[in-house]
């Protein structure tokens, strides 16, 4: 559009193909479309970062409780202990006895049962290791503290169940019989509750149609699936055929059987389910499939099995103290929304927790043992230290392994290597190399040094050696571009002063890469660190409980104990995992800044 | 293994005294006058360090990489009819047993075993005493002949660079000799698996279940694995996942990397692209975790609330989170090959009076066609070897379905599936792994090569 046109265009109000209406709407148009792809652009930047900050704030939130652990300090009896022969004197017993201690009222064989396991199972072997550490404390009694039960300290971070608190606010009588208690009010003042729980039990009974619907449509597939075997098995197959198409007939029989049983099951639970909704309004006895109805009341704690608008009969976890009054004013109503057959922590051990933390004995510190122990069955005795050392014997073999030979290999491409046949074909070797999928290193490690060369299934040493396969080709490749950074009047200065070629190469044009190749190998460390699938292959997915004490001893590495941490079902080891990816995070950003600090400090523009 | 180490402190100890003899014998032939000699010093020290220590380095290697193998054919036949009478598949663990047994010096529990050990046990002592002898008399020639060429006109200098150069080029090699183990190895235990299953039954069969193998000879277990080990429920899973995760990470790494270069101001740039770094940075089993337990729970409860049936193990999540993995990787491709087309073409197009998008859409991105698709190339091929996001969150039923919502397997999975533990290296379970690890190296090495192909061809074109 020149001036002339658009003069005109003002002037005259003569209209060209360039200045009118449908020009100005094109134009529009144009414009708007510009506006689109670059906000798409945009988007798709803020969509990639968003996935990022979703991930490291999901691992980041799950992961940070888990450095902290709540420990116990109640009384221990250690003077009891035989001050000559502490190491093998009976711990199990101290933490025992300190913990009924507590709980005096506790003496039926399956609370007592129930009470030792507030405690970790390791308990004694901590107290043990106190008591050896510092023999002089013995007999003083709230000098030794050990953790903690898993899900205790999951309940203590408010990760069991929500609960709800409120108070009771009218007067109720209380009528004991024997071990039931009922309380009993005026108004309507329950109404409420059972509200809540008839929703509850309604949504309960959709879900249960819902599965029924699924567990119906598997039973026609599979009754389709066992019609066809058996018209195949009558069109008379051959002999060999015969038998194993029987002996899929009867799997097929058999997990027919069973989701037949399923549906029924199903159908009565709906059915329960629905039937008890329908009539909550008047009254609900609670099971423990349903949501936890605590009444506290003084020193009183009393769980409710039965419930109507006006009354809530239920039976006590601590008594009153003394003879129970008639009238209560002050008492308040707790709902755990989890029911207890839903979580391992049933209402009582919560009272029990909750007790020993009025008592003031639980402590919340900084999880030493997550950060000092080795793999264990038990999440609050399992640490990340044994995965840690694990792979740092692993590191240092890839490193000891892959830089001197990455190095080299690129010296000889980039300096000394004739450009023929030959030459090409390693390079085009090296980039695909750096593209083979790590699972594929992990087959060569499997098949070459395991089973060829006979070496040790999960031993540091040979993980290491298939991550320096692997790392290998990164390695050079970096090494190659920054010897190719370095100017060639470097070399030629260096030839001139009579320097022969290799010294040229290894008093001169090596120092002045260094930087770039010590970044690249940093960068192939840190890749190597976090590879997981070539390790699993050659069996460093070992259960091993002691720290790795060599390069041949059986070890587990950071991603791979993650790996199998995630698949472990206590739910304390979630905790556990996101904080070993913290763990295995942290070493990669550290590894990571030390590659910029060196690029930044020490990498020459020429 | 501590025996290396204690051969690497020695071997480390030895060189660095030989290398002080060298050195002070070279100095003591000139008479202490450097400029006598025709190489310095220190290349003396070199060469009397290597000609001493490097035959003796070589026969030991050699050694111990063979060691295993003579000891057990010595003695297997040694043993001879007693070994033969033990069943095939226990002679490998007797072996094992008796060889661990007589480094530990302890005795075996039956006669066999411990004629074993006992063996075992002598040639241990026989050959390390004959190693040790015959590495001392190679130390002991290599030091002579040093001692006799170190004078004022001996070469050293060329000496000890003629050995570097072996060892740069020794060094290359290695990378060569890595691709030939992988291939060999992967092809002889393939071939092995295709002999107890047919390969048409493997690559076109459609039910794969290799728990319920057959372990046996004959017709009956031939049958039988024919139609277990079909592999193309395998193969569309892996199909499936990869064709989500691409559908995540092309438009997103693609439109990333547009913005980047085209659009984004240098700040903006200088934030943006080290954090897209950071995405790929991130270990696959921080992914894979995160799938599991955040994502594919989140899809299962939103698909209930639609009404969906999506399974706990749905393809969707694993293939979104790979896409989340692998949009770096496509976006710094992509960077690379839209900032090669040069700026005379965009100056072009501009001049004609084309807005920032239509130059991009209509000049830019078909100019960088070839590169973006071998970008997409080396996408697919990274999402179809990706192990622990599909391990960790897609399923190990194979299930021949299109069905995003359902849970498929991959070939990968299948691999960790079937070697993770201890296995029989011989049973067609562990052989099906490594077929299944052939057709996924055939797959990705073609799409690399293809695209790395291109992708240089590109770059020459446009330099």
């Amino acid at each position: 559009m020149t001036d002339q046109a658009m003069k005109s265009d003002a002037t005259t109000g003569l209209t060209t193909i360039h200045t009118s209406g449908a020009a100005r709407d094109r134009l529009k148009k144009r414009y708007r479309s510009e506006a689109i792809f670059k906000a798409l652009g945009l988007g798709a930047i803020l969509l990639a970062v968003g996935f990022l900050v979703l991930l490291l704030s999901s691992v980041v939130i799950k992961g940070v409780p888990a450095f902290t652990y709540n420990f116990v300090s109640i009384p221990f009896d250690t003077a009891t202990l035989d001050p000559d022969n502490l190491p093998k004197a009976d711990y199990d017993a101290v933490v025992r006895d300190a913990i009924r201690a507590q709980f005096p009222e506790v003496t039926s064989r399956n609370d007592r049962k129930l009470l030792g396991g507030l405690l970790s199972s390791g308990a004694p072997v901590i107290l043990r290791d106190q008591v050896l550490k510092n023999p002089g404390d013995l007999g003083k009694p709230e000098a030794f503290s050990v953790p903690i039960s898993d899900f205790a300290d999951l309940y203590l971070k408010g990760q069991i169940s929500p609960s709800s608190n409120e108070q009771g606010g009218v007067a109720a009588r209380v009528s004991t019989q024997g071990e039931t208690v009922t309380l009993s009010v005026t108004d309507p003042r329950f109404a409420s509750i059972l509200g809540f729980i008839e929703t509850r039990l309604k949504a309960e009974g959709a879900a249960a149609r819902a599965r029924l619907a699924g567990a119906i449509g598997s039973r026609e597939q599979t009754s389709a699936n066992l019609k066809a075997l058996t018209d195949r098995l009558a069109a008379g197959p051959s002999a060999e055929d015969r038998l194993w198409m029987e002996a899929d007939v009867e799997r097929l029989s058999t997990s027919l059987a069973a989701v037949e049983a399923q549906i029924t099951e199903l159908e009565t639970s709906a059915a329960t389910l629905e039937q008890r909704a329908a009539s909550a309004a008047d009254g609900e006895t609670l099971t423990v499939g349903d949501p936890s109805m605590l009444i506290y009341a003084d020193a009183a704690v009393i769980k409710v099995g039965a419930l109507t608008p006006t009354s809530a009969t239920g039976t006590f976890i601590h008594a009153f103290e003394g003879t129970p009054p008639s009238e209560i004013t002050q008492w308040r109503i707790r709902m755990i929304d989890v029911p207890e057959t839903s979580r391992k922590f049933s209402d009582t051990e919560m009272v029990w927790t909750d007790t020993l933390v009025e008592r003031g004995y639980v402590t919340s510190a900084l999880n030493w043992l997550f950060l000092t122990r080795g793999a264990s069955r038990e999440p609050e005795m399992a640490g990340i230290w044994g995965a840690v050392v694990g792979s740092v014997l692993t590191l240092s073999v890839t490193l000891a392994f892959a830089f001197p030979i990455g190095v080299a290999a690129a010296i000889y491409l980039e300096e000394f290597a004739p450009k023929n046949r030959w030459t090409m074909l390693i390079e085009v070797n090296i980039n695909n190399l750096a593209a083979v999928p790590s699972i594929v290193f992990g087959l060569l490690g499997l098949a070459v040094l395991l089973n060829f060369f006979g070496l040790d299934r999960s031993a540091p040493y040979v993980g290491g050696l298939v991550l320096g396969l692997m790392t290998l080709p990164t390695i050079i490749i970096a090494s190659r571009v920054a010897l190719r950074a370095v100017p060639p009047s470097i070399r030629e200065a260096a030839l001139g002063i009579g320097a022969s070629h290799i010294q040229t190469v290894f008093h001169h044009v090596l120092p002045l890469a260094m930087p770039g190749v010590l970044t690249g190998t940093i960068i192939g460390m840190a890749r190597a660190l976090g590879e997981t699938a070539p390790l699993l292959m050659i069996g460093m997915v070992a259960f091993v409980v002691d720290i790795p004490g060599g390069f041949a001893s059986p070890s587990t590495v950071l991603p791979v104990q993650i790996f199998m941490w995630a698949d472990f079902p206590e739910p304390a080891f979630e905790q556990r995992t996101s904080a070993g990816i913290l763990v295995l995070l942290a070493f990669l950003i550290a590894m990571n800044a030390l590659a910029v600090i060196l690029r930044k400090r020490f990498e020459r523009r020429w | 293994m501590t025996q290396f180490l204690l051969f690497l402190v020695v071997f480390a100890v030895g060189a660095a005294g030989l290398f002080v003899f060298g050195r002070q014998r070279a100095l003591a032939v000139s008479g202490g006058s450097i400029e006598a000699l025709h190489s310095n010093p220190a290349y003396h020290g070199g060469f009397a360090a290597i000609s001493a220590l490097m035959p003796a380095a070589f026969v030991y290697i050699a050694w111990s990489s063979v060691a295993k193998s003579v000891g057990d054919w010595f003695v297997q036949s040694q043993l001879g009819a007693a070994f033969e009478s033990v069943p095939l598949a226990e002679r490998a663990t007797l072996l094992r047993n008796a060889r661990a047994m007589a480094e530990t010096g302890t005795a075996g529990s039956t006669p066999v075993e411990q004629s074993a050990v006992g063996l075992f046990a002598q040639f241990n002592s026989v050959s390390t005493l004959l190693l040790l002898a015959v590495m001392a008399v190679l130390v002991a020639a290599g030091l002579a002949y040093a001692m006799r060429a170190i004078s004022p006109r001996w070469r050293a200098r060329q000496f000890v660079e003629r050995t570097i150069m072996v060892f740069l080029i020794a060094a290359s090699v290695v990378a060569i000799v890595t691709t030939l183990g992988i291939v060999l190895s992967l092809i002889f235990e393939s071939l092995r698996f295709f002999e107890k299953v047919p390969v048409l039954s493997f690559l076109f069969g459609l039910h794969w279940s290799p728990q319920s193998a057959f372990e046996g000879a004959g017709a009956a277990a031939s049958n039988r694995n024919a139609e277990i080990f079909g592999a193309i429920p395998v193969f569309t899973g892996t199909l499936l996942i990869t064709f989500i995760a691409i559908a995540v990470a092309a438009p997103i790494g693609l439109m990333s990397a547009i913005y980047l270069s085209d659009y984004a101001s240098p700040r903006v740039r200088a934030v943006a692209k080290p954090l897209l770094e950071i995405l790929a940075g991130i270990p696959t089993v921080v992914y894979g975790f995160f799938a599991a337990l955040t994502v594919a729970p989140f899809f299962r409860q939103s698909g209930g609330l639609l009404g969906l049936g999506v399974s706990s193990e749905s393809a969707l999540a694993a293939g979104l989170v790979m896409g989340v993995m692998i949009i770096p990787f496509v976006s710094s491709l992509s960077d690379d090959v839209i900032n090669a087309v040069p700026q005379s073409l965009r100056d072009g197009s501009a001049g004609l009076g084309a807005t920032k998008s239509e130059t991009i859409r209509l000049v830019v991105i078909p100019a960088a066609l070839p590169g973006i698709v071998s970008a997409m190339m080396l996408a697919i091929s990274r999402a179809i070897g990706e192990t622990m996001i599909v391990v960790m969150a897609a399923g190990l039923a194979a299930n021949l379905t299109a069905n995003p919502l359902d849970a498929v397997t991959t070939v990968t999975v299948q691999i960790v599936s079937l070697l993770v533990g201890d296995q029989e290296f011989d049973s067609a379970k562990t052989l099906a792994a490594f077929a299944l690890g052939l057709v996924l190296f055939i797959v990705t090495l073609i799409l690399n090569v293809i695209a790395l192909q291109v992708i240089r061809k590109y770059q020459e074109q446009y330099d």
